[in-house]
């Protein structure tokens, strides 16, 4: 299973971004494998349709599960549409390493 | 000039059966062609003839257009007497159309979550995995609209600040001590005492 995170920048260390469709970078981690991807976001500064943008490029990855801050109002019809489960983490300061770590614990 | 794109249909309860049989003597052995009926031809006649609502409140609910909504209904009661006459069945599939899912809140690591397999009930939170979880009421409100706004109510008769609520408009609150309506402070037309 591949859960996607948007992430402020390229390292585990870096915080979560709590904007979905213009986050910095896309983590991709495939709980199987335990490998981590690290995709620039091209629509990072885009004047409009981020969201939905973002939501072709990362299911084109095939991910199953979404953590941001924040969803736009375009976002969610279209990923319950496909089955794509959003997880909405509100907490500041949280680091991708830490949430790939309660993931982890999750799916044991 | 290309059209517009079919709106997807917000579908509310899904139909608990995949479809419905006739039965009765004539029909044995007679495997008649079924009546298609789409998800969201189910939900428009759910909403109108059981739920018993009109058609502009129920084309809100299911999130098309009143006219659309009206061209969904008129084709279900067409399917639906068709099938009804000609003795056939009918099943529920397909459709441009998606499941409304709740969201749900973790008390363990304080993050929502929806569910998007309707079919499946939800035991644990998908991120820490504890099972302290439950129903959240609404949408999971803003951090950043709560945080961002320190702007103030004011009363024009008697100059009473009140701290704006975010999602509240001004003009609605009354003026708790001489029940005036209230104003956005800084706001032309606004007399500053």
């Amino acid at each position: 299973m591949k859960i996607a995170i948007t992430s402020t920048g390229n390292s585990p260390e870096s915080l979560l971004d709590h904007r979905f469709g213009r986050c910095a970078f896309f983590v991709v981690y495939d709980t199987e494998s335990g490998a981590t991807e690290f995709i620039p976001n091209p629509h990072k500064n885009a004047e409009d349709s981020a969201g939905p943008a973002s939501v072709q490029m990362i299911t084109s990855r095939k991910v199953n599960k979404i953590v941001s801050g924040e969803f736009g109002a375009k976002i969610k019809e279209t990923l319950d549409s496909m089955k794509i489960q959003l997880i909405v983490l509100r907490k500041p300061g949280i680091t991708i390493g830490r949430i790939i770590e309660m993931l982890n614990h999750a799916n044991e | 000039m290309s059209p517009n794109l079919k709106r997807p249909r917000k579908i509310l309860s899904p139909p608990p059966v995949k479809g419905f049989k006739p039965y009765g003597p004539d029909l044995d052995g007679k495997p008649a062609e079924p009546v298609m009926l789409l998800f969201e031809e189910y939900e428009a006649l759910r909403l109108c003839d059981y739920d018993m609502l009109n058609h502009h409140h129920a084309s809100q609910a299911m999130g098309v257009s009143r006219p659309t909504f009206t061209r969904i209904y008129a084709s279900v009661r067409q399917k639906i007497a068709r099938a009804f006459v000609e003795g056939r069945q009918i099943t529920v599939e397909g459709g441009k159309v998606y499941f409304d899912s709740g969201w749900y809140h973790c008390s363990s690591c304080s993050c929502y979550f929806n569910n998007p397999e309707m079919e499946q009930a939800t035991t644990a939170c998908p991120l820490c995995g504890s099972n302290a979880i439950g129903k959240a009421e609404g949408e999971p409100v803003s951090a950043f609209e709560v945080a961002d706004t320190n702007d103030l109510c004011i009363c024009p008769a008697c100059g009473l600040e009140l701290l704006h609520q975010p999602g509240q408009p001004c003009g609605q609150q009354t003026c708790p001590s001489c029940h005036t309506r209230m104003r956005r402070k800084g706001t032309p037309g606004c007399r500053m005492p």
